[in-house]
């Protein structure tokens, strides 16, 4: 199969016809910034984390096609700020108390904000009032930390073979809702890649709490993205 | 009761052969059945098209028009648009609220009647406007609201508030509307003559090839506002792989201030279907879809005999014009409340029963578009301008207009002027010259493309309708220097927050962080910083927004910014630094003494 050959940063790269920009930067161990994109998941283009600048245009790497010549921005100014700036806004739409999340030291948005240097958002947080399901009694979800990814809701049909979730309403009212009048009343099981492929705190395993000691959980030493970078690397 | 809705819900489904991508179709059944998608009907629908109830429950929460809480069983959606304001909207508002008894967004104690309001409904020449079910009433007072009110309290039947009907297909029997025209300048292209048959006729002659080649001879450009050239696109549809192609009619006229597509709807109906069966033929094996928002409902059984009888004259179905093998029909897609489907991509997922999300681009429609064929979505003006184009001829055509752009444009004109309505003017025309036909005195400032644009002001009224200059989809609205711009922004603002997908980011919080930014300023605490914050803030929504409306709804502000700067710069001050302006501290007080539950000592 013929390659196109592009640009990133200025570092020539290959890459395969019709990959997107997100998967040809990886092949190419450059790491573009990403939430709602999962490895094994239908690119969803939503969070616009991986936003890069594309002959010009800003476009979402994770969607967006590499084409033949194609000259990509991925580490400008310009860049770090609107991924900044989205960053910032997933926090402060949601109710996110790190020090007490079970998810810390494991949260790719928090690891995130670490490796942009965020302490605090710069925006004022807009403290919504969201509900927590229990009724799982393997599973909860808590809304307080949902970013609206989509994650679960691609992992559950595309990898489970289920439907447990889908979104409902929209605009700033947009959520997450479960197949059923709460969690126990969907088929969804602990085990379900739905489960694990939540990047934050939202959708949980019950009795596992902190299992991890701070210091030695996933994104405590290594910033998001390492793997990428420098692969076999410890 | 329950079974009673899973009987009539199912008879529904099956209705529409239990076909999945109808869910529109189905979902707008049983509202209109039950004044409700309740959640057991929702059960159904899902058992019925082999789905998850969360997928119904994810497409009728998505659309303003459907619930899945009871409303009463008349809905009033008094339409609340900026130019509904200027009208007098608030005072009928009112007037109505009282005589129901009820506030905004409720339902009459006995069930009765809903009072709701709703963006733009595509009368901002007759305003203050509302529908009543599907039924429009314009030119409201506060007394004929109260009227209004009272008679439908009898009779609880919108059809009966009819008592005068408009000018010229609005008084046919099957639309029976007083919706008026307001027809005020009739240009060469879309309301001149039209002999049905005569564009279709000249279309077999050119064979489809030839028909794409006048359609790029013609430079005829998309008349939604995108620009995008039409030959173009069909060419792109014909020369992409696969079986059947569609073409989408966008009939979902819902930029603020445009209604244009509604008189065409009303007028040149016969135009509109000539354009799409030709634009069928140029594409090949192609299946229509008129996409009609859901305001215009009252346009249904009228556009669906206008198809019947061009079928029996053989210009639509089968055999078109006795060509062998040249087969196409339309159908018409109801929408129901959703600014966004206007957008193409999500246009396109409505009508495959879908939440109106708009779509990853690329692929393109043309490659890639209903239920994964290439498709050709135009608007409603683009179809007919192709109808007259191949009567007509390319030159004729392109000889129109400013140079790169070609032919005449309809324009809706409303707000602050004498004479609001349609326009049919060749491109190039100034700004100036359209506040002079539509008679405005004292204009201050205008919008030129409804609020996806920037509003100017009186120093760019010398600047001329085309997408090199003054870009515009048709609405055309004009404010007199008494009104308040910021107003009228944040008015917008809040408009594209209520219609955002909430798909991405940027968008869907990026908007909301705007308002509060604006609210700040507007409301006397901000700083000269927050100006330039602002200005980023926009840029930002529109660089990194995914579709469309991301990257137009901060205009509304960005353009109060840029072209009236100086009212938002009155209003900042610098303050002492360490302080938080917007922090008021007796209301801090009291919302920490409500909580604790007792008198704070020290204040």
């Amino acid at each position: 199969m013929s390659r196109v050959t592009f640009t990133i940063d200025g570092k020539t790269a290959t890459a395969e016809q019709g990959q997107t920009i997100l998967k040809a930067a990886e092949a190419a161990g450059v790491y573009i910034p990403r939430l709602c994109a999962c490895k094994d998941l239908v690119p969803h283009g939503s969070c616009r984390v991986c936003s890069v600048r594309v002959n010009g245009r800003i476009q979402a790497a994770c969607v967006q096609i590499v084409t033949e010549g194609a000259i990509v921005e991925n580490e400008s100014d310009e860049i770090r700020e609107y991924r900044r700036n989205i960053i910032d806004m997933l926090f402060v739409e949601g109710n996110h108390f790190c020090m007490f999340c079970e998810k810390s030291g494991h949260c790719e948005l928090q690891a995130l904000a670490y490796r942009f240097g965020i302490a605090a958002p710069r925006y004022r947080y807009l403290y919504p009032k969201r509900e927590i399901d229990l009724s799982h009694p393997d599973v909860y979800l808590d809304h307080n930390r949902c970013i609206l990814c989509g994650r679960c809701v691609r992992a559950s049909q595309d990898l489970d073979h289920k439907n447990v979730f889908q979104f409902v309403e929209r605009g700033c009212r947009k959520r997450l809702q479960v197949d059923g009048e709460a969690l126990a009343a969907t088929d969804l099981r602990v085990t379900d890649e739905a489960v694990a492929s939540c990047p934050v705190g939202a959708l949980m395993r019950k009795r596992v709490g902190y299992a991890v000691p701070v210091g030695r959980r996933p994104y405590d030493e290594i910033p998001i993205g390492k793997d990428i970078e420098s692969p076999g690397e410890e | 009761m329950k079974q009673a809705t899973a009987k009539v819900t199912g008879e529904i489904c099956r209705k529409f052969g239990n076909d999945r991508t109808r869910m529109m179709d189905i979902v707008l059944e049983v509202q209109a059945r039950f004044g409700c998608v309740s959640p057991d009907a929702m059960e159904e629908i899902a058992r019925a098209l082999g789905t998850h109830r969360v997928e119904v429950e994810s497409v009728v929460t998505f659309y303003a028009f459907l619930s899945v809480k009871p409303q009463g069983r008349v809905v009033i959606r008094l339409c609340s648009d900026i130019v509904d304001w200027m009208k007098g909207y608030e005072e009928v508002a009112v007037a109505m609220a009282k005589e129901l008894g009820v506030t905004m967004g409720e339902t009459t104690a006995d069930g009765a009647i809903t009072l709701t309001r709703t963006p733009c409904i595509g009368m901002s020449d007759q305003a203050p406007a509302a529908l009543i079910d599907d039924v429009v009433v314009t030119h409201l007072t506060p007394d004929r609201a109260r009227q209004l009110v009272r008679d439908l309290r009898r009779h609880l039947d919108p059809h009966q508030l009819v008592t005068m009907v408009g000018d010229g297909n609005n008084a046919h029997p099957l639309v029976r509307s007083m919706v008026r025209n307001n027809i005020r300048h009739r240009g060469a292209v879309l309301f001149a003559d039209f002999v049905p048959g005569s564009g279709l006729r000249r279309a077999l002659e050119l064979g489809p090839e030839g028909v794409i080649r006048e359609m790029k001879e013609s430079r005829l450009r998309g008349r939604g506002g995108a620009g995008f050239p039409a030959g173009m696109k069909w060419e792109m549809a014909r020369n992409a792989p696969g079986e059947r192609r569609y073409i989408l009619c966008n009939a979902d006229e819902g930029e603020p201030g445009t209604f244009k597509d509604r008189v065409l709807l009303t007028e040149r109906t016969d135009l509109l279907l000539e354009g799409m069966a030709i634009a069928g033929y140029a594409a090949g094996n192609a299946t229509g879809i008129i996409y009609l928002r859901g305001e215009y409902r009252y346009l249904l059984p009228f556009l669906t005999n206008a198809i019947e009888q061009r079928r029996e004259r053989g210009l639509l179905g089968r055999n078109l014009l006795g060509r062998k093998d040249f087969n196409f029909d339309v159908r018409i897609q109801l929408g129901a409340g959703a600014y966004i489907c206007g957008e193409e991509t999500a246009l396109i997922s409505s009508c495959e029963g879908l939440r109106g999300d708009p779509r990853n681009r690329p692929p393109f429609p043309p490659q890639h578009g209903y239920l994964g064929c290439p498709t050709i979505v135009n608007n409603v003006e683009t179809f007919c301008c192709a109808s007259r184009i191949l009567v007509e001829g390319a030159p004729w055509f392109a000889a129109m207009g400013s140079s790169r752009t070609t032919g005449t444009k309809v324009l809706s004109i409303s707000g602050d002027c004498r004479k609001p309505g349609v326009y049919e003017v060749p491109f190039g025309i100034t700004a100036r010259e359209l506040i002079e036909m539509a008679e405005a005195d004292n204009a201050g400032s205008m919008l030129i493309g409804g609020p996806c644009r920037r509003m100017i002001g009186p120093e760019r009224f010398e600047g001329r309708i085309c997408y090199d200059d003054l870009a515009t989809g048709g609405a055309i609205m004009i404010f007199n220097r008494a009104r308040n711009k910021l107003e009228i922004a944040e008015h917008y603002l809040d408009f594209f927050i209520e219609e955002s997908c909430g798909h991405c980011t940027p968008c869907r919080v990026g908007l909301i962080l705007l308002k509060k930014a604006v609210h700040k300023v507007v409301a006397g605490a901000g700083e000269p910083s927050d100006l330039a914050g602002m200005r980023d803030l926009s840029n930002f929504i529109i660089r990194t927004s995914r579709c469309g409306l991301g990257q137009a709804a901060p205009n509304p502000v960005l353009g109060a910014l840029e072209n009236f700067g100086d009212l938002y710069s009155g209003l900042v001050t610098e303050r002492k630094p360490g302080l938080l302006p917007e922090f008021d501290l007796s209301k801090a007080v009291v919302d920490a003494e409500l909580r604790a539950g007792r008198q704070s000592k020290y204040v």
